[in-house]
């Protein structure tokens, strides 16, 4: 095994995510109570995918610049673990979503916009896996990927600022705006500690899996990569 | 050097596991089993802290054999 410092780091930083998520004192807001806690996993999951899929998009246009196979097949894996984190951070958010809100799906335009944000990926998966010549699929693939990366970012990013929607940040209350993922206002300082730590932990694991899959590619299409 | 760092790591987590153990047994039989006491304590947070404790360790101790067995297979390539 190729032992990585990062890969020790991201195992120490989820045990800590696991650990103090569990046992700090949170703020009580609103009828959140301790499900607040969900800011150490739920949260992280969107982080992680913007992460990955920014990893995507950079290998993607290294593709395009280089026509090496190799950043294509980085590329793919990335944005399929991003798509994980995704699906995962929708599904989190309903379950969370069921117990604030009152519905699991409640047609929140955020709720919405991230729900497009996946399956705009989804797409990607999908036209890349519809060819079978190599060099086509990579070069098309390498194209929509960058396309869809410019949606994702205003689906998750600008859009939520300029709504109305149950979920924090946007136009609601005084202090209207915030940042959508930091719960509008501020994050509680000793919240924060754990917040960060925790994002970076789920980011790592989600690129130690793109990392085994990638290693997996790549001893599969041996032949046709030239080194 | 990678194969005595893994068995440096299982043996730490072998002795961390047992010693956990032998606290659990010795304090079941007291009056005020404080290992009970405190999983029991802030409406059983520390319950929900072990189940997900435990799917963590094992998941990622699933990821490191994948990276291993992949590891293999690079170095016979």
């Amino acid at each position: 095994m190729r032992i990585k410092w990062w890969k020790i780091l991201c195992v120490f930083l989820l045990l800590f995510t696991f650990t103090a998520g569990f046992i700090v004192q949170v703020p009580i807001i609103g009828n959140l109570n301790q499900s607040i806690r969900n800011f150490y996993f739920h949260v992280p999951m969107w982080f992680g995918q913007m992460g990955l899929l920014t990893l995507s998009l950079g290998y993607s246009i290294a593709y395009l610049r280089t026509h090496n196979i190799k950043h294509d097949i980085y590329a793919t894996e990335f944005a399929k673990t991003g798509i994980i984190y995704g699906i995962l951070g929708l599904v989190t958010g309903a379950i969370w979503a069921k117990f604030t809100w009152g519905e699991y799906w409640s047609n929140d335009p955020k709720q919405m916009a991230a729900a497009i944000a996946v399956l705009i990926y989804f797409a990607y998966v999908v036209l890349r896996g519809s060819m079978t010549d190599i060099d086509k699929r990579a070069r098309v693939a390498g194209v929509y990927n960058i396309f869809a990366y410019f949606i994702y970012i205003p689906l998750i990013m600008i859009l939520p600022r300029m709504v109305e929607s149950l979920h924090p940040g946007g136009l609601e209350g005084s202090e209207a705006g915030g940042n959508p993922a930091l719960g509008g206002g501020s994050l509680d300082p000793a919240m924060r500690l754990i917040f960060w730590p925790a994002v970076f932990g789920w980011l790592l694991l989600g690129i130690w899996i793109s990392n085994l899959k990638i290693r997996y590619d790549l001893l599969i299409n041996k032949t046709i990569i030239n080194e | 050097m990678n194969k005595y760092f893994l068995n440096r790591i299982s043996l730490t987590f072998s002795f961390l596991f047992i010693y956990l153990f032998s606290q659990a047994q010795s304090t079941s039989n007291k009056i005020a089993p404080s290992f009970e006491s405190t999983m029991r304590s802030n409406d059983k947070i520390y319950v929900v802290m072990a189940v997900c404790l435990v799917i963590l360790i094992i998941l990622l101790t699933y990821l490191i054999r994948i990276d291993l067995k992949i590891s293999k297979k690079e170095k016979n390539m």
